[in-house]
C-alpha cells in the first residue's frame, strides 16, 4: 500500500510542497491582489472538488451548488459580525455552517432524488434561486440577512490570538492577511483532495459509480440507491458550507450578489471541462477557469486599446462568451473533459 | 414434505390493457432448481421483475423465507436474499471484472462515508475481504484470469458467468437467472449446466427462466409453465413434459 | 373579491405568455429528451430583435401598424434560424452522446446568447416602443387592457393552430412519431432530422412571438430577460406534463394563475412577513411540489424504467 512513496514519487511530491509552499510569495511580488487571486482558485479547486463528489462520482447534475456555499457563508456571516452581535471562533461555526448546508442538501435531495438526471438538475437550479431570493429579501420586517447590502466587518478566522487578518511576522517573514489564508486554504483542499481518493476508493465509491454505469442493476444488487445518491448530494452539500464559511472570513463581507446562478454553472463547468470524476482534471478545471478570465480581465482591456485605439467589447461580457463556447466546444470535441480519467473516457467517447 | 423458500400468491400484474400476469400461484422449495418456462411473452420476465421489486404487482404477492416481500424496493429484495441476472446482461460495463463482483459485496458490507475517509481498521479489514471474496467468486465461475478487465470487454459467455458471479456476492438464498443460455453455444451451454449443478450442490435455491427445454427438462427439479400470463402447470419434469396444454401453448394452438 | 378575479386575469395573460414559451421546451423534449436551456435565450432576442425593427421604423415616422407587424415578422424570422442554427450547429452532433453532454452544451449556448445579446443591445433596460393602443375596460371590478386581451386571444389562437398542424398534418404525424420512437420512425420512413429541426424551428417561433408579448406587456426589456422567464415556462412545461403540448399549455396558465394568486396574497397568508418581491419562488416551489408527488406531470402519461 505504500507504493506511492517511491523515491520518484517522493521528490514530485516535495517539489509539488516546495512550490505550493512559495507560490504565495512568488505571487506577492506581483501585489497581493494576486495573492487573492490565487486563493480564489484554490478555494474553486476545494468547491469544485467538493462538487466533484455530486457530478464526477454518482454522476447527479447539480445546477445549484452555489446554495450550498450561500448557506455556509452567510452562516458564517451571521454567527461572527456586528449584524447580531454574535462573534462565535471559526471553529465552531464551520461545522455549524457544514451541517447546515448538509440539512438543505438532505431536504432537497430526498424527494428530487429519484427523479431522472435532468430533473435533478431543473429542481436544483431552482432551490439556488429560492435561496438567493430569500437573501435578496429577508431584510424586513425583520432584518435577517440586511438584504441587498449584504454582511459586513465579518470576523476574520482566528485561533486564539493568531487572526488571519493583517500582517504577522512569523520566523522572520512578514506574512499578509491572504497569504495566512493561502495556507489555511492549502490545507483545506489537500484535506478534500484525500477524501475525495479515499471516498473513490470504497464501498461507497463503488456504488456510486455502479448507480452511474447501471442504476437498475445496482438496484437489482442490493443498492439503496436513492440514500446513496442522497450521501454524495449531501457530502458536496457540506463541502460548499464550509467553502461558504471560509468564503465569508475571507472577504470578511456577503452579499446575494455572489451567489448567482452563474457561479453554480461556473463551479460545475470546472468539474465538467476538467474531466468529470477525474480528481487532477477537476483541479486543472478549477485553477484554468478561475485564472483564466482574471487573465482576461487584465489582457483584454489593455490589448484592444493597443490595437484599436478603443475599447470594442465590453471585457466582461467577452470573458462570458468566451466561457460558454468554451462549454459547447468541449462537449462537442472533448465531451470527457480536457483530462479526464482513463475509465472516464471510455465511457464517454465508446473507445475501447 | 419440502420447505418453502418462495411462494408466489395470485401474482397479477397488467399494462394498459394487456394482462402480462393473471393470478400467478407457484412455490418454490429450499434447495431445488426450479424452472419458469413458456412461450414468448407468456410473462416469465414480468414475473422475476415483480418478484426482484422492479415492478409493484397489481394484485396478490410473494412470502419470501416466511415473511412477505414489499414491493417496489430491489434493493430489498437482494438484502433478503433474492438475486437475479438480466435475460440482456446488464453489467457496470466500464468497471473491471473484479469490481463488478466487489459491488455486489454492498449489500453484506458496512463500511460507510466515514469510514472511507478515516480508513480506520474495520474500514481496511472489510475492504480486504470484500477483495478475497470477489476474487474467490471469480475463480468459482472460472473467470479469475479476466479479474482487471473492464466488463464490456469481456466475451459473452464470460458476461453470464460474471453476471452470476455478482449475483453471487449478495449472498443470495434465491439465485434467479433470467435465460442464462440464450445466444450460448452447444459447449458454453453445458459448462453453464455444470455451473449451475454446481450453485445447487452448495446449498442456494434457483430459479431458472429459460428457452432451451432441454437445459431445463435436464437441470430442474421441478417445472412451472406460464403461458398468457397463467400458470398451466407445475410438476416434475417427466409430467409436465407430457402434459397436452404444454404441448399445445408451444406448438401454438 | 376584485383582488381575486384582478389576479386571475393577470395570471392568465402571464400564463399565456409562460404557455407559448413552454411549448419550445415540450416538443424538443418531447422528441429529443434535451431541455433546450437556450430557448429562453430565444424568446429575449426576440423581443430585443423586434425593439430594433419597430423602434426604429416607428422613429422614422411609419405607422405603428407597419412598425408593429414588420418587428414580430423580423422576430420570428430571426428566431426561427436561431432555432435551426441552435440544433444543427450544437445539438445534433450530440444526439448520440451521454444525456448530461447535451444538457451542458444548452447552458453553454445559453450563456453565449445572453453575452451575444449584451453586446449588440448593451447591458440596460430597453423600452418596448408602443404597439397597441392604450385602452381599459372594467369587468366586475376587475381592470384589464387591450393589451392582455390580445395577448390571451393570440396566444390561443397560435396554439390552436399548433394543435391543428400537430394532429392534422403529415408532419405532425411525423414528430408523434418521433416522440414515441425515433428508430421505428425512421424505419417507417420519417425524415428525423428534418422532424427536430422542425420542432426547434415552430418552438422558436413561439418563442418569439410570446417575446413580442412580454416586450408589449411590461413595455421593457434587457438581455437577462430570457433565463427566468425560461425557467418558469420550463416550470409549466413540467407541471402540464413534459412532453405533452396540450399540457405545456395547461401548465402555463396554471402557473402564471398560481403565481399572480401567491404574489396577492402572500403578504396576508405571512402576516406581513413576506412580500409580493417573492413571487418567483412560487414557480420553484410548485415544480419541487409536482416533481414530488408525480413527476409525471398533471396531464402527462407515466413513464416508468424498464427492466
Amino acid at each position: 500500500m505504500k507504493k506511492w512513496l517511491n523515491p520518484r514519487s517522493a521528490f514530485g511530491i516535495s517539489l509539488i510542497a516546495i512550490a505550493l509552499i512559495a507560490l504565495p510569495f512568488v505571487a506577492a511580488m506581483g501585489g497581493q491582489a494576486w495573492v487573492r487571486i490565487v486563493n480564489f482558485a484554490i478555494l474553486y479547486v476545494f468547491l469544485a472538488l467538493g462538487l466533484n463528489i455530486v457530478v464526477g462520482f454518482a454522476g447527479l447534475l447539480d445546477l445549484g451548488y452555489i446554495a450550498f456555499y450561500a448557506v455556509g457563508a452567510y452562516a458564517y456571516a451571521l454567527l461572527a459580525s456586528p449584524h447580531f452581535g454574535l462573534h462565535l471562533p471559526f471553529w465552531v461555526i464551520l461545522p455549524i455552517g457544514a451541517l447546515l448546508a448538509c440539512v438543505f442538501g438532505v431536504l432537497l435531495g430526498s424527494p428530487t432524488l429519484k427523479l431522472r438526471g435532468d430533473y435533478l438538475a431543473i429542481v436544483t437550479l431552482g432551490f439556488g434561486e429560492i435561496v438567493r431570493i430569500f437573501m435578496n429579501n429577508l431584510n424586513a420586517p425583520v432584518n435577517i440577512t440586511n438584504g441587498p447590502q449584504g454582511i459586513t466587518l465579518i470576523d476574520p478566522v482566528a485561533f486564539g490570538d493568531f487572526k488571519f487578518s493583517g500582517t504577522t511576522q512569523i520566523f522572520g517573514f512578514a506574512l499578509s492577511g491572504p497569504q495566512k489564508y493561502y495556507y489555511l486554504l492549502v490545507v483545506l483542499s489537500i484535506l478534500v483532495i484525500i477524501i475525495n481518493l479515499r471516498l473513490q476508493n470504497s464501498r461507497i465509491g463503488r456504488a456510486w459509480q455502479a448507480i452511474r454505469e447501471d442504476e437498475i442493476a445496482a438496484k437489482a444488487v442490493g443498492i439503496n440507491t436513492r440514500n446513496v445518491k442522497l450521501l454524495a448530494f449531501a457530502m458536496g452539500a457540506s463541502f460548499g458550507g464550509v467553502a461558504g464559511g471560509v468564503f465569508a472570513a475571507m472577504q470578511g463581507f456577503v452579499s446575494p450578489e455572489s451567489f448567482s446562478l452563474i457561479e453554480s454553472v461556473m463551479i460545475l463547468a470546472m468539474v465538467v471541462l476538467g474531466g468529470m470524476g477525474h480528481i487532477p482534471g477537476v483541479i486543472l478545471g478549477a485553477v484554468l477557469l478561475s485564472v483564466l478570465p482574471e487573465v482576461l480581465r487584465y489582457g483584454v482591456g489593455p490589448l484592444q486599446m493597443a490595437v484599436f485605439g478603443k475599447m470594442l467589447v465590453d471585457p466582461e461580457s467577452l470573458r462570458m462568451l468566451v466561457f460558454g463556447l468554451a462549454l459547447v466546444l468541449v462537449m462537442r470535441f472533448k465531451p470527457a473533459g480536457l483530462w479526464p480519467s482513463p475509465e472516464r473516457k471510455r465511457e464517454l467517447t465508446g473507445e475501447a | 414434505m419440502a420447505e418453502v423458500l418462495l411462494q408466489a400468491n395470485q401474482v397479477a400484474k397488467h399494462f394498459g390493457g394487456v394482462k402480462a400476469l393473471r393470478d400467478v400461484s407457484l412455490s418454490i422449495n429450499k434447495g431445488e432448481v426450479y424452472g419458469l418456462i413458456g412461450p414468448n411473452g407468456a410473462g416469465k420476465t414480468t414475473f422475476f421483475n415483480c418478484m426482484t421489486g422492479l415492478y409493484v404487482p397489481d394484485g396478490g404477492g410473494f412470502t419470501f423465507d416466511g415473511a412477505p416481500l414489499i414491493a417496489d424496493a430491489p434493493h430489498q429484495a437482494a438484502e433478503r436474499g433474492i438475486a437475479r441476472t438480466f435475460q440482456n446482461i446488464r453489467l457496470f460495463g466500464n468497471m473491471t471484472a473484479l469490481e463488478n463482483v466487489m459491488v455486489g459485496r454492498h449489500v453484506r458490507t458496512r463500511a460507510g462515508v466515514l469510514g472511507a475517509m478515516f480508513q480506520n481498521a474495520a474500514t481496511r479489514a472489510e475492504e480486504a475481504a470484500i477483495r478475497q471474496r470477489a476474487t474467490d467468486l471469480l475463480h468459482y465461475v472460472r473467470i479469475e484470469d479476466r479479474a482487471d478487465d473492464l466488463a464490456k470487454n469481456l466475451s459473452y459467455g464470460d458476461q453470464r458467468r460474471l453476471e452470476i458471479a455478482r449475483a453471487l456476492a449478495t449472498e443470495p438464498k434465491l439465485l434467479c437467472l433470467d435465460e442464462p443460455a440464450a445466444g450460448m453455444n452447444a459447449t458454453e451451454t453445458e459448462e453453464l449446466r455444470d455451473l449451475i449443478e454446481g450453485i445447487r450442490a452448495d446449498g442456494t435455491t434457483i430459479l431458472l427462466i429459460e428457452h432451451d427445454v432441454k437445459l431445463v427438462m435436464g437441470l430442474c427439479d421441478r417445472v412451472a409453465v406460464l403461458d398468457y400470463g397463467a400458470l398451466v402447470i407445475e410438476d416434475v419434469p417427466a409430467v409436465v413434459q407430457k402434459d397436452q396444454r404444454v404441448i399445445e401453448a408451444y406448438l401454438g394452438a | 373579491m376584485d383582488i381575486f378575479l384582478q389576479q386571475i386575469i393577470n395570471g392568465l395573460v402571464q400564463g399565456s405568455i409562460y404557455a407559448l414559451v413552454a411549448l419550445g421546451y415540450t416538443m424538443v423534449y418531447g422528441i429529443m429528451g434535451l431541455i433546450n436551456f437556450a430557448h429562453g435565450e430565444v424568446v429575449m432576442i426576440g423581443t430585443l430583435v423586434t425593439i430594433t425593427v419597430a423602434g426604429t421604423m416607428i422613429k422614422a415616422g411609419m405607422p405603428v401598424v407597419l412598425a408593429g407587424f414588420a418587428g414580430l415578422s423580423a422576430s420570428v424570422l430571426v428566431c426561427m434560424a436561431l432555432g435551426w442554427g441552435l440544433e444543427r450547429i450544437a445539438y445534433r452532433p450530440l444526439r448520440n452522446a451521454p444525456r448530461l453532454t447535451p444538457l451542458i452544451t444548452a447552458i453553454g449556448m445559453s450563456i453565449v446568447l445572453q453575452n451575444l445579446a449584451m453586446m449588440i443591445w448593451g447591458r440596460n433596460y430597453m423600452t418596448f416602443p408602443p404597439l397597441l393602443p392604450k385602452m381599459d375596460f372594467e369587468v366586475a371590478g376587475a381592470n384589464f387592457t387591450a393589451v392582455q386581451l390580445i395577448i390571451v386571444l393570440v396566444s390561443s389562437l397560435t396554439m390552436g393552430g399548433l394543435l391543428l398542424l400537430v394532429y392534422r398534418t403529415k408532419l405532425g404525424m411525423a414528430m408523434r412519431a418521433t416522440s414515441q420512437n425515433p428508430a421505428v420512425a425512421s424505419l417507417m420512413g420519417v425524415n428525423i432530422n428534418r422532424v427536430i429541426a422542425a420542432a426547434f424551428v415552430i418552438g422558436s417561433a413561439l418563442g418569439a412571438l410570446a417575446g413580442v408579448m412580454v416586450g408589449t406587456y411590461y413595455e421593457i426589456a434587457h438581455y437577462q430577460m430570457g433565463f427566468m422567464l425560461g425557467l418558469k415556462a420550463f416550470t409549466a412545461a413540467v407541471l402540464g406534463g413534459i412532453g405533452n403540448l396540450a399540457g405545456a399549455m395547461l401548465g402555463g396558465v396554471l402557473l402564471g394563475i398560481i403565481e399572480a394568486l401567491g404574489a396577492g396574497y402572500i403578504g396576508d397568508l405571512t402576516g406581513g412577513f413576506l412580500g409580493s418581491h417573492y413571487q418567483d419562488i412560487f414557480a420553484f416551489i410548485v415544480l419541487i411540489i409536482v416533481l414530488m408527488f408525480k413527476p409525471s406531470g398533471l396531464f402527462g402519461e407515466k413513464t416508468g424504467d424498464r427492466a
